[in-house]
Formats: structure tokens, C-alpha cells, sequence
């Protein structure tokens, strides 16, 4: 069924029986199924609430299972494996503001390579480089909050380049952002070589950058499949509160 | 919007004040303030001495004096105290157009009112030409504890962020109509910074996150570093140097 | 209440400036105990609260208006020595960034408004939770009375360092009065705001406020196969004991505000109401005005509140606000007290 999946290729992403409650009591995953392979670029699709951020945030580490495993590549996510985990998975969070916290982007880009142990020349060329990847390097020394949203959002981006992720896993990457951003920013996506997983609300966009989609639907993945197929299953869409914009027609778009 | 909140307070340029290492001139603005505090009060010269020194600093930084004059309204409340202490005030009395006003109290708000208004303009003057981010890379050479430097930091970076929420919220209470007049009203602004606290917090998780994510383990990466040549030091040391010679004559004097 | 440069003589500012350098490093020692590496962020973010916070103005008295210090507010919020640093920061990005209150006297403006207004009111606070039963009334009440007795308190330790080293030649009795009776009043208006706001982030998310830590609810985790299992909340649970002193604190605490307010009026009562009220004017209610004006300017919100027609009201309110301090203070301690008995004959 998952297209790529074919004999012998590595598992990039594994997550079994993942359950998870906030420390408020609101349980947001109730077990969690899922696989991807290296070099795919999976959509994670769902409604508001369905817990597709919560979700997100146990890939590298961040909220840790309540119950379940997610191991990246072989390697599970532990207390001890942190920091691997953390260099192979880069995460682009869903409000930018929430990224970008240092002074300038520049610092900011430098942050994460910086915390890997990279210093000087080669700092300064990773962060040139990543910045120079979005088309943001012009904007190197100014603060992040001067920045337009669609800007913050590359900039964004580039923080998580900078440190060379073997997965990128973005959460709703193109909200916010006009048609232009949004085609530069697929632009962008298209031209990584790493596993992306991408979260969005967003279903054309879907279709224009990801073959496989899953829905997260109440905490559970309640279909696994390719885009297209899903995205023609209007009954399937409806159950889980998505729906495609006026007019789209997910068969008129070949890719 | 609120761009700029406190990115208003620097007024960008490249002269020699400008281009001083931030930790030279944190140490000079201080200096200066304890030299002005060490004055002894009746040394009027000496404090008119110290306002062509802060001058000579402006015109080198190209301040504009209106915006100088524009932010010194912080000193207003205090204005405003000092004003009152002659009236106040206990020990001798004269009469001044008819009012009865105490001696060591004029002096006192002399004394008050030269002071603060110095260490006022010292300190804009200083903000004026040190970029926010700058001045906490010299907060840091100066060994202030990095903890401390990088809650400034965080703070600094999400003030405008907070504001612009906190400026939200009232647009919304008062496009329903709230006007807060009295105490009774005190419910709702509670609500709004109780929302306004959550809403911090939370994000204040979620950036920890952000930088766990891009593996943060508590320790802030040093990516920047800002050597002061010694010559660079000694520019900066004579605003200080200055002000306090002029302190210590007085005081001999005095 | 931001001391300029001059207000005191160099001695005691720069004996302030040691106490504020050893409280804050204290703090952060203990702040990083209890945050960890989440101390920069969550500091940084709740600074920028308590810096906004500051900008709420509320309407003390007919015509008169004060704004948040946030102390005791932040205390029970964040916890003590978090609090201490938040505002510590907050003051020092006033002091350097905004030219609000002199460099020589960080030390003073951060042992007032940071170290006393946190500490007195956490200490209040725990005075009162620990006496009475763990419940958000406990809290409500407690945050309460922190913060009413956290801003005249630390207007009277003002009153102290003026009496060691204050440049102008007022009568001491004069600076305590207008501080204190001011300050009561402050206090009373910050002690509202501190209470709802508190009670007001316990109503949606109790495992935020520090000082009610232990009244969350156990996790719960429900898996697909339906199985149920119970594990303890990521944020550490409470480590207070049950307290086991009845009523006691309770009037210490209650003869302490007693005591102080009673110091207050006296002074207040003794005093010329001329000079008072433009001690008032500035010292009270000072500096920020309302958020309107913030978007014009990063200075344009440092206003001052009229003076001339505060002169009367001034004084008139702060002996009202006394007496209702009295009888509010009163009537809490009475309530709290007479809980408390019930409990302990059920
Ligand atoms: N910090 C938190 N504390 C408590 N509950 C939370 C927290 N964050 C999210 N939740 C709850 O967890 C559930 C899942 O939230 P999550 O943010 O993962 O959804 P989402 O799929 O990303 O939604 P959206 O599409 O709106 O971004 C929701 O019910 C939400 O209210
Ligand atoms: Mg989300």
C-alpha cells in the first residue's frame, strides 16, 4: 500500500501503540500506528484538535509517550538518545514566533548547528547556506519579529536546515503564507533529498508534494494511503471534518 | 503593529559612539551615574560640566536633542516629587514670591533633580546608541550571570510578541464596549492578564521546545563574542574619567 | 516607584546593590533547581508578562490610578525565586533600555520591587495556605493577602533606606505615612487584580499556578485496547506537607496586617495632608500610562496622572481605603478562621 515501501528500503520513522495526555488531563493520542520509509514525503492530514501537533512533538523527543515507542531510523527515542534524535529529526513548528527566539536570524539559524558542536567558519557556511536555501540570506542580521509571517516561516525553515536532518517534519507549513510563498515554499520542499513529513490542514498542497497522506482523526490514524486516493474518498474525508477547497477536483491534477 | 517596541529606543548610525564595544560603554554609562551621585550638591559648576560632557556624547552619536528631551519624560514623576520637597521640607525657611519654602529642602530637590535628570540622559544616551541585542552581548562580556542575560534576552525578543496580545485583548474588551472606571472593572482586566499569563507561559513552553528541538541542554551557545581592544576601553573611560575628576575637584573644593 | 539616581546617598545604594546581588544570585540558584534548562524561556516569557502586566492601570480612587508591581503576583504564579528574577529583569531592561529609574539605584528599585514584594507576599501566601485547607479558596484568599500586604510593606522598607540614606530633608513619619497610606491603597488594588488573575488562570489551567501545585488531578491515560492507566503528572506534584498548626498563622498573619495598617494610620493621621498628597501623586501613582499610547513610541506610555485634582481626593481615599482595608482584612481573616473551626469540630 505505501508507495516506496518496496523490498529491502530502511524505515526512517517508526511509531507503535504512541498514547499521550498533557499534564492538564486532556489525552490527545490514543495509539498511534505508523511507518515511513526513508526519501518519502508523507502528508499528516486531520482536524483541528485531532492531536497531529501532539503527535509531531514525540518525534524528536520533545513530549515523551505516555505509552507506546517511536524509534527514528532503528534508534529509539530515549533519554540517552536525545541528542542523536534530535540532530536526525528538525522539526518546523507550527507559529514561527515559537522558533525564532534569538536577537537575529542569523543567531537563530546558528543555534541549532551550534548546539551540535559546529563553531566558526563552518557554522558561518551551514548558516549561509540554509538561509541561502529559503532566499532569506539578505535578512541575516535583522530580528526576527521585523520579519513579515511568510518571511518568519522560511526563516523557520532554515533554522532546521541549518542542522542537516535526515527527516524534516513540519507542522502546517503553508498556513498563513499568500499563493506566492506558498509555491516558493513547495519549491523548496521538492528540492530537499531527506524524509518529510508534513502536517496540514491544506489538501491541494497535499497532493502537490506528498504521494502518501495519513489522516489522524480523535487521536488514532484513521486512514493510510496514497494522497489521490484518499483524497477522492469523499465519504472517508467527511468523516474526519476535511474537506477539499470549492472546485478542486483531485483527479484534474496530474502531478 | 508593534514593531519596534523597544527597537524605537536605538537610533541606528555608525559613529565613534556607535561603534564602541556595548561593554565599554555599560561600564562608562554606569561610571558616569556614580560619578553624578558622588557630586557634592552645592558644586553647581560641576554638574554643569557634566551636561557639556553628556552633550559633547550626543553630538558625537548624532542624538538629536528633541529626542533626547522626548524620552526624558520618564523623569516626570519624579519631577514632580522633587518639586514638592521645598514645600515639605523641615530646617530654615524663606520667603520666595510669598511662599514660605524650606532651605534644605530646595537643595534637596536640587540635588534630586540635577542628579536624576543626568543619570536619565546618560542612560538614553546610552540606549540610543547600543543596539538591544548589543547591549546584552555586553551584559555577557561583563560577566553578568548568563541566566540572567538570557531572560533579558527571551524577554526583550518577546515583549512586542506579549504587548501586541495584551494590546489585542483590549481592542476587544473595549470594541465591546468596557471602559474601565472604577474597581468594579477590575474583574475583567484580572481575566485579560490572567489570559495574557497563560498565553505567555505556554508559549514560553513552547519556545523551550523549540529549542530542545534543535538541541538546547541549558547551556546558550556562544556564537557571538566581542572583544574591546584597549584603546577601545580607554575611549570609553573618559566620559566616566572625566565626571568623576570633576566630582573629586568639587569635593576638595567643597 | 522607580527610584531615580540622587534619591538616596551613595552608602545605601550601594549597600542595596549588594542585597539585590545576593538575592538575585540566590534566586537563580534556586530557579534553575526548579526549572532547569526551561529557566531562560520561561523566565524570559513571564518578564515580558509581568512587563505588560505593569501597563494595566486601575482606578485606585475617585480620579487616582495605579498599576501592577507584580511581586507577589509573579510569586504565587511562578514561585518565589522565579518571581525574583522576572522582575529583577524586568526592572533592569527598564532601567537600561528605558531610562526608568537610575542606574545607581538598580539596587535599591530591585531590592523594593523585586525581592521584597516576591518574598513578602510568597511568604504571606504560604502563611495562609499552610494554615488553612488546601482548596482555590485557600489560594484565592492567599494570593489575596499577599499581595495587599507585599506593596505597603515594601513601601515601608522604602521608608527604612530613606530614614538610612535619604538625600531630602522630609520628616520620616511624612515619608511613611504618604508611602504607607498610598501603598495600602495600591496594595488593595493590587491585591483585587492579583486574587482574580490568579483565580482567574486557576479556573483553566490549575497545573500553571505554582502556589496551587498538588490541586491538579491525577493523569489518567486511556489506550486503544481501552486499558486505563495512571501515571503521575509530568510537572512535579506538590511538596508541602499537610499542614498541622492550626489556626495560629493565621493571626500572626492577621496581627501583622493589623499592625501594619494600624502603623499606617497613625502616621497617615499625623501628618500634613498638603505634602502628602503630592508625595502621593508622584509615589503612588506613577509612571505608566495606559497601553493606548504604546504603539506611538516605546516612551509614549510613560505618562503621569493629573495632580491638582488629586490633591484632596488623594488624601480622602487613602483613609478610605484604609478603612476598608481594615474591615476586608477583617472580615477574610474571620471567615478563613471560622472555616477553619468548623473543620476541625466536623
Ligand atoms: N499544552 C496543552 N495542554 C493541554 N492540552 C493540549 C495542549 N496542547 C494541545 N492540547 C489538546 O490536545 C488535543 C490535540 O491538540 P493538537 O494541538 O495536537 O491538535 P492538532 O491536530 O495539531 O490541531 P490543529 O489542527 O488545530 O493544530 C486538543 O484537544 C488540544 O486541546
Ligand atoms: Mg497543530
Amino acid at each position: 500500500m505505501t508507495p516506496g515501501s518496496d523490498s529491502g528500503t530502511a524505515v526512517s520513522l517508526q511509531v507503535s501503540g504512541l498514547a499521550y495526555a498533557y499534564p492538564d488531563g486532556t489525552q490527545a493520542l490514543f495509539g498511534v500506528d505508523l511507518t515511513i520509509t526513508r526519501g518519502e514525503r508523507v502528508a499528516l492530514l486531520g482536524p483541528n484538535g485531532a492531536g497531529k501537533t501532539t503527535l509531531v512533538m514525540h518525534l524528536n523527543g520533545i513530549l515523551t509517550a505516555g505509552h507506546g515507542t517511536v524509534e527514528v531510523a532503528g534508534l529509539p527515542v530515549r533519554a540517552d538518545t536525545l541528542r542523536e534524535i534530535r540532530r536526525r529529526v528538525g522539526l518546523v513548528f507550527q507559529d514561527p514566533d515559537d522558533q525564532l527566539f534569538m536577537p537575529t536570524v542569523r543567531e537563530d539559524v546558528a543555534f541549532g548547528p551550534a548546539n551540535l558542536g559546529v563553531r566558526g567558519a563552518d557554522l558561518e557556511r551551514r548558516v549561509t547556506h540554509a538561509l541561502d536555501r529559503v532566499g532569506m540570506l539578505e535578512a541575516a542580521n535583522r530580528p526576527p519579529h521585523h520579519l513579515s509571517f511568510g518571511q518568519r516561516r522560511r526563516v523557520a525553515v532554515a533554522t532546521v536546515l541549518a542542522m542537516e536532518p535526515e527527516i524534516l517534519v513540519l507542522d502546517e507549513p503553508s498556513s498563513n503564507l499568500d499563493p506566492a510563498s506558498r509555491r516558493e515554499l513547495a519549491q523548496i520542499l521538492k528540492n530537499l533529498d531527506v524524509t518529510v513529513l508534513m502536517v496540514t490542514h491544506d489538501l491541494p498542497y497535499a497532493l502537490e508534494l506528498c504521494e502518501r497522506s495519513l489522516i489522524l482523526s480523535q487521536g488514532v490514524i484513521a486512514a493510510d494511503g496514497a494522497t489521490r486516493s484518499l483524497l477522492a474518498d469523499d465519504e472517508l474525508l467527511a468523516a474526519h471534518r476535511l474537506e477539499l477547497p470549492y472546485g478542486f477536483a483531485p483527479s484534474a491534477h496530474p502531478r | 503593529m508593534s514593531a519596534g517596541h523597544h527597537h524605537a529606543l536605538y537610533l541606528p548610525g555608525d559613529t565613534p559612539v556607535h561603534r564602541l564595544p556595548p561593554q565599554c560603554k555599560l561600564i562608562a554609562a554606569m561610571g558616569f551615574a556614580v560619578a553624578v551621585v558622588a557630586t557634592p550638591r552645592e558644586a553647581w559648576g560641576a554638574f554643569g560640566l557634566d551636561v557639556l560632557l553628556l552633550a559633547v556624547v550626543a553630538a558625537v552619536g548624532r542624538i538629536p536633542p528633541a529626542l533626547v528631551l522626548r524620552r526624558m519624560v520618564v523623569e516626570v514623576p519624579f519631577v514632580l516629587f522633587a518639586v514638592a520637597i521645598p514645600f515639605i521640607g523641615l530646617g530654615e525657611r524663606i520667603e520666595v514670591l510669598g511662599v514660605s519654602l524650606s532651605l534644605p529642602g530646595l537643595w534637596a530637590a536640587w540635588n534630586i533633580l540635577a542628579k536624576a535628570t543626568l543619570g536619565v540622559v546618560a542612560s538614553i544616551l546610552l540606549a540610543a546608541t547600543t543596539e538591544p541585542r548589543m547591549m546584552l552581548l555586553g551584559a555577557e562580556r561583563l560577566r553578568l550571570p548568563a541566566l540572567l542575560v538570557q531572560i533579558a534576552m527571551f524577554m526583550l525578543r518577546y515583549m512586542s510578541v506579549i504587548l501586541d496580545q495584551a494590546r489585542r485583548m483590549r481592542i476587544a474588551r473595549e470594541s465591546r464596549g468596557f471602559v474601565a472606571r472604577d474597581i468594579r472593572q477590575a474583574p475583567v482586566l484580572a481575566r485579560s492578564a490572567g489570559a495574557l499569563f497563560i498565553r505567555s507561559y505556554e508559549r514560553g513552553e513552547r519556545v523551550h521546545l523549540a529549542m530542545l528541538s534543535r538541541g538546547y541542554t541549558g547551556q546558550m551557545p556562544v556564537i557571538d563574542d566581542l572583544p574591546a581592544s584597549w584603546r577601545q576601553w580607554s575611549a570609553a573611560a573618559v566620559l566616566p574619567a572625566l565626571a568623576l575628576m570633576t566630582a573629586v575637584v568639587a569635593r576638595s573644593l567643597a | 516607584m522607580h527610584v531615580p539616581d540622587g534619591f538616596f546617598n551613595v552608602p545605601v545604594s550601594a549597600g542595596a546593590g549588594v542585597v539585590a546581588a545576593a538575592g538575585v544570585a540566590v534566586c537563580l540558584r534556586r530557579a534553575r533547581q526548579e526549572l532547569d534548562d526551561r529557566t531562560a524561556p520561561m523566565a524570559g516569557l513571564v518578564a515580558a508578562f509581568i512587563f505588560a502586566v505593569q501597563m494595566l492601570n486601575f482606578p485606585v480612587a475617585a480620579g487616582t490610578s495605579g498599576h501592577l508591581l507584580g511581586g507577589a503576583l509573579a510569586a504565587i504564579l511562578v514561585g518565589p525565586a522565579t518571581a525574583v528574577l522576572c522582575v529583577a529583569v524586568v526592572l533592569l531592561v527598564q532601567g537600561f533600555f528605558f531610562a526608568d529609574g537610575g542606574l545607581t539605584a538598580l539596587g535599591v528599585n530591585i531590592t523594593l520591587m523585586a525581592i521584597v514584594t516576591s518574598l513578602v507576599g510568597w511568604a504571606v501566601f504560604r502563611l495562609v495556605s499552610r494554615s488553612a485547607p488546601r482548596s482555590r479558596t485557600a489560594v484565592i484568599v492567599g494570593s489575596f493577602l499577599a499581595a495587599l500586604v507585599s506593596v505597603p510593606t515594601s513601601a515601608l522598607v522604602f521608608t527604612a533606606l530613606f530614614w538610612l540614606g535619604g538625600t531630602a530633608p522630609i520628616e520620616l513619619s511624612s515619608v511613611a505615612a504618604a508611602m504607607g497610606g498610598v501603598h495600602v491603597l495600591i496594595g488593595l488594588g493590587e491585591a483585587l487584580i492579583t486574587a482574580l488573575t490568579v483565580s482567574s488562570v486557576l479556573a483553566v489551567r490549575p497545573d500553571l499556578v505554582y502556589g496551587a501545585r498538588g490541586l491538579a488531578a491525577p493523569l489518567v491515560l486511556r489506550t486503544a485496547d481501552g486499558e486505563v492507566a495512571v501515571e503521575k503528572p509530568a510537572t512535579e506534584p506538590a511538596t508541602p506537607p499537610a499542614p498541622k498548626r492550626g489556626p495560629r498563622p493565621i493571626l500572626l498573619g492577621g496581627g501583622l496586617v493589623a499592625l501594619l495598617l494600624a502603623g499606617v494610620v497613625s502616621f497617615y493621621a499625623s501628618s500634613a495632608p498638603d505634602g502628602l498628597n503630592k508625595v502621593a501623586a508622584d509615589k503612588g501613582f506613577n509612571a505608566y500610562e495606559r497601553p493606548h499610547d504604546l504603539e506611538n513610541g516605546p516612551l509614549a506610555g510613560y505618562g503621569v496622572s493629573g495632580v491638582e485634582d488629586e490633591r484632596l481626593s488623594g488624601g480622602l481615599a487613602g483613609i478610605a481605603g484604609v478603612g476598608i482595608t481594615v474591615l476586608v482584612g477583617g472580615a477574610i481573616f474571620f471567615t478563613v478562621r471560622r472555616r477553619r473551626q468548623d473543620k476541625a469540630v466536623a
